[in-house]
């Protein structure tokens, strides 16, 4: 294939990723990656370079938004981004000895992982609760909502500290934001309202992702052939992406059908990895 | 001069985020343009993994690369300042947190960039 050919269909099916993504929440990685490996049949480890790559590009211009809203808890976000960053220097040391195969099944389980969670409804929890961590860190917060100002309280710091230590290493390793991951440890064990724990998430998936893009990039996995397309495609899918999001609100059926594709992805990943295709 | 808040933190971090990407997507397109221009009709070589060419593997190489007007050089300049990005919020950040004179958290953010730091030391080793 000429690179001509090679990097258009990249744009487009990055613009796709992208554009999906951003729809769902579940950010580009999870469709650049199959892309890359199953349909152009590109070494999974540069495929994980160019990904963390244009993760860091829509986590950052999607943090910038939310920022300013006054949403996103950035004393919360810095504190967890120290076991975050550790997690993500750990998972792309291991991405480096560890073979594609192994790469292509775990990403494979963690793709459908979060897939699922994705659909599942998750309940509201304000929590006043004190915990002597949360307190003593300043974690206890509140936000703007229509209905006035919400004050919010963190709990178990600690058990959502080592979570996030894996959502890092996850991150690292495959090359994905975790964005999953890190609600589970924000949403599930934090007890941090829905609102606060995605723009928070976000907001730190620019950080964990770059502490292991340097890894990458040093090592000689972030080719600028592959990048430029992923990075272009997908910061302008998910620029679509929210241009719809603030016109529609029932985006219900597109987050069903981006579940199936996930699935069918995933059970390729794991397929190919497990034969050793990949 | 008034008191530096939360408040102003998150507009000057919206900025760095924001300029940041922006700067570095063009500087991307640019040598994207350049590239294709040069070698868009070459032939892929993704299958097997070989690292970067060995003209993208130092900083010397990059910057010598740009002022060649090599498109891969240029791309990667653009990655270089993108992966920057986050870092350079987290720098603004720090400043933020020594001028709300919040040394608990100057601390914190200090100690992650050490990590990334050492994250960028480890790559080279082995």
């Amino acid at each position: 294939m000429s690179i001509i050919t090679f990097t258009l269909i990249l744009l487009l099916g990055s613009y796709l990723a992208g554009l999906l993504g951003s729809l769902t929440g579940l950010g580009g990685g999870f469709i650049i990656i199959p892309l890359l490996t199953l349909v152009l049949h590109v070494d999974i480890h540069y495929a994980i370079g160019a990904s963390l790559i244009s993760v860091i590009a829509t986590s950052s211009g999607s943090a910038a938004a939310y920022v300013k809203e006054g949403i996103t808890n950035i004393r919360l976000g810095m504190f967890l981004e120290i076991a975050t960053t550790i997690g993500a220097l750990i998972g792309a040391t291991i991405a480096i000895y560890m073979s594609a195969n192994y790469i292509a099944i775990l990403f494979g389980c963690i793709l459908i992982f979060s897939a699922i969670s994705s659909v599942i409804k998750k309940s509201e929890h304000i929590t006043s609760e004190k915990s002597y961590l949360a307190e003593k860190l300043k974690l206890n917060s509140n936000y703007p909502t229509s209905a006035g100002v919400v004050e919010y309280s963190v709990v178990r710091v600690m058990g959502g500290f080592f979570m996030m230590i894996f959502a890092g290493l996850i991150s690292g390793l495959l090359g994905i934001g975790s964005g999953a991951l890190k609600v589970v440890a924000m949403d599930g064990i934090m007890r941090i309202p829905f609102k606060v724990s995605t723009t928070t998430s976000n907001f730190m998936i620019g950080v964990t992702a770059a502490a292991s893009a340097v890894v990458y990039l040093q090592r000689g996995y972030i080719d600028p052939g592959l990048s430029m397309p992923v990075v272009i495609g997908v910061v302008l899918g998910a620029l679509t992406g929210s241009k719809i999001l603030v016109g529609s609100k029932s985006s219900g059926w597109i987050r069903w059908m981006f579940v199936v594709v996930v699935t069918v992805l995933a059970v390729q990943m794991i397929y190919n990895g497990a034969t050793g295709k990949i | 001069m008034k008191k530096f808040k939360d408040a102003d933190m998150q507009v000057i971090i919206g900025w760095v985020l924001r300029l940041g990407v922006l700067i570095s997507i063009t500087i991307v397109f640019l040598g994207g343009i350049i590239y294709l221009w040069r070698h868009g009709h070459m032939l892929t070589h993704y299958a097997i993994f070989k690292g970067v060419p060995m003209f993208l593997q130092t900083p010397g190489g990059v910057i010598n690369g740009i002022f060649n007007f090599r498109g891969q050089a240029i791309i990667q300049a653009g990655i270089i300042l993108l992966i920057a990005t986050p870092v350079m919020r987290v720098i603004f950040s720090a400043i933020g947190f020594i001028m709300e004179k919040d040394y608990l958290y100057m601390g914190i953010t200090l100690l992650v960039l050490a990590i990334i730091f050492i994250s960028m030391l480890s790559g080279h080793a082995g």
